[in-house]
């Protein structure tokens, strides 16, 4: 007799909503106490629509055929020493960064969705949330697996997890997660499922992918479309639950926005790193960030909202300052690393003519105007053997923890400076936006665990800036931080290519 | 009208689906990129299942667009003969 196969709408029914059960000795509200904590009311789950309808089975199928394709590459690239194939060692840094600053918020992505998961009363929303959080511990295994291959062969990428939770740059990232998983199960979702995974997620998974592939990094690019390959199950989750509840109950639809008010804003101050990584850091270019976020960011998110519109919903606050960021964020970001390139994990360098030549040609309306004379200085000064260092810590925004390096963007020789006051103390901001964000909850940012701080209150060992370098963030002080030119990395390199 | 976009591995599976999409919507825009192939279409995008079999000469099943997808952007509805993308 032949089984009859069920289609996949029955299928999802059975394999997922008939899992859920009733509450008969037990009262419903004690077994999901965060449902309602943040003001969001939920007055019917069973509405919960789950576009991919995909049930558990399925998931392993595809998910270990996705892996078996993701191994093959990874040995047939360490077998071939793919390492030695990439366009420029230069770009190896920008991996350095990767596994330091993205990899370790995978694992806090694994994390966040497995507790927020639990905190869901609908079993629809608890089974994506279940497959989101198994697809991104495989994403930190994998990408640790990829780069362990980089680590035979080129400094700093030894001590990624210690670095992650010390080093002052790395504060970004962590503090961004720390900062969604310490709120809510709504704002969770708003903030790392909808804002993060719908909108800036693609502009580091796919065009920087994509320029991971032109630069000869097989590894890179390979774990980057088998992660983003799940990511197109993300993003649907994060809309599903965005449209989920502002259906649910008017009431929602402030809440909501205020959410994608400050997670939108908090998103792009984190993706600064990646709009430098894109510019600078890739010498064979696929797009300048300014492109890439045009498509991105302006086109498909502009989309997004229009279509989020019919609920009430508008572009996120702040919408046309984040419009002229484009023009100058990557400039200002590896302007600041570069200058405080004896303080970093990774290399840094003054780009060449023809990568100078083109930053004129993508940025024309800033590049030549603002930024490419510091560069010219930097070369010159670097000629006179005077490669310039900055001996100051930088001053933190409170709230995103980026070094106040942004300008006001009608005024790029201004630096843009906020500030508040609270209780009995002052505190510091890059921008309206991060002021706004620490207005509304001061209790929360008034605990920020801001790295300079925490080396002047004396509890990073020192007292020397170097002291600190080695035996606080493990840095070998030296080897791993330092200008491209002379670095270890640089000179193995040389003897590989048998230029030395 | 907003554009609906897919973007799938450049590998030999992908070509025969981007070869489908085509077929299907005559007015999509195919841009290659370094290793991925992104597809774009005003409003609407379907990948129907019998013209992506037709296309690989084999079995087909809809999720194993899974394997090759890099993203997308668009509401999604998967079912048995298809998935499609649509903006409001």
């Amino acid at each position: 007799m032949a089984t009859k196969k069920l289609n996949l709408k029955d299928k999802y029914r059975l394999l997922t909503r008939d899992l859920d059960w009733e509450f008969s000795y037990q009262d419903r509200k004690e077994a999901f106490p965060y449902e309602e904590f943040e003001g969001i009311k939920i007055t019917d789950w069973s509405k919960w629509e789950d576009p991919f309808r995909l049930t558990m089975d399925s998931y392993w199928k595809y998910q270990a055929e996705k892996e078996k394709k993701l191994y093959a590459i990874l040995d047939a690239f360490s077998q071939n020493n793919g390492q030695t194939n990439i366009s420029d060692p230069r770009y190896v840094n920008a991996l350095k960064i990767f596994l330091t600053g993205v990899s370790p918020l995978e694992y806090q992505a694994y994390q966040g969705f497995a507790q927020t998961g639990r905190e869901f009363g609908g079993i629809g929303a608890r089974v994506a949330c279940q497959m989101q959080s198994i697809d991104e511990l495989r994403h930190v295994q994998t990408q640790i697996h990829a780069m362990s291959h980089y680590n035979k062969f080129f400094d700093g990428f030894q001590e990624f997890s210690h670095q992650h939770d010390r080093i002052w740059y790395l504060s970004v990232p962590k503090s961004f997660f720390n900062d969604a998983r310490a709120a809510g199960p709504f704002e969770f979702m708003v903030a790392i499922g909808f804002s993060f995974e719908y909108v800036l997620t693609n502009l580091l998974f796919v065009p920087f992918m994509s320029g991971a592939a032109y630069n000869g990094d097989m590894a890179t690019v390979t774990f980057g479309f088998s992660a983003q390959s799940d990511e197109a199950r993300h993003m649907t989750l994060g809309l599903e639950v965005i449209k989920f509840l502002l259906e649910q109950h008017e009431d929602n639809v402030p809440i909501v926005q205020k959410w994608i008010d400050k997670w939108f804003w908090r998103g792009t101050r984190l993706l600064t790193i990646v709009a430098m990584m894109m510019d600078y850091m890739l010498p064979n270019k696929v797009m300048s960030w300014k492109e890439a976020w045009e498509v991105y960011f302006e086109e498909a998110g502009g989309a997004l909202f229009k279509d989020l519109a019919r609920y009430g919903i508008r572009m996120p606050k702040y919408a046309e300052t984040i419009e002229k960021e484009k023009e100058h964020i990557s400039h200002q970001a590896w302007w600041t690393f570069y200058t405080h390139g004896h303080a970093t994990g990774f290399h840094t360098w003054v780009p060449s003519d023809e990568e100078l030549d083109w930053l004129s040609e993508k940025y024309p309306d800033t590049f030549d105007k603002y930024y490419r004379p510091r560069w010219e200085m930097a070369k010159e000064m670097e000629a006179k053997g005077e490669r310039f260092y900055t001996k100051a810590l930088p001053q933190l925004c409170t709230v995103c923890q980026i070094p106040m390096l942004f300008t006001e963007m009608d005024d790029p020789t201004q630096t843009c400076y906020r500030s508040s006051d609270y209780e009995e103390n002052k505190y510091h901001f890059c921008s309206d936006g991060c002021k706004d964000i620490f207005d509304d909850e001061p209790e929360k940012y008034v605990q920020s665990w801001l790295p300079v701080h925490q080396i002047f209150q004396g509890n990073c060992g020192g007292p020397d800036v170097e002291d600190i370098l080695r035996d606080y963030y493990r840095i070998n002080v030296g080897t791993d931080n330092m200008d491209m030119k002379g670095s270890p990395d640089e000179l193995r390199w040389k003897e590989w290519k048998g230029t030395a | 009208m907003s554009k609906v976009y897919i973007a799938l591995q450049d590998n030999d599976v992908s070509r025969y689906i981007v070869e489908a999409i085509e077929e299907d919507n005559p007015d999509v825009t195919v841009i290659h990129m370094p290793a991925m192939i992104r597809i774009e279409n005003e409003g609407f995008l379907v990948v129907k299942r019998e013209t992506v079999e037709e296309k690989l000469g084999r079995e087909w099943d809809v999720q194993e667009l899974h394997l090759n997808l890099i993203t997308l952007g668009g509401n999604v509805d998967e079912e048995d003969d298809q998935l499609s993308l649509t903006w409001n």
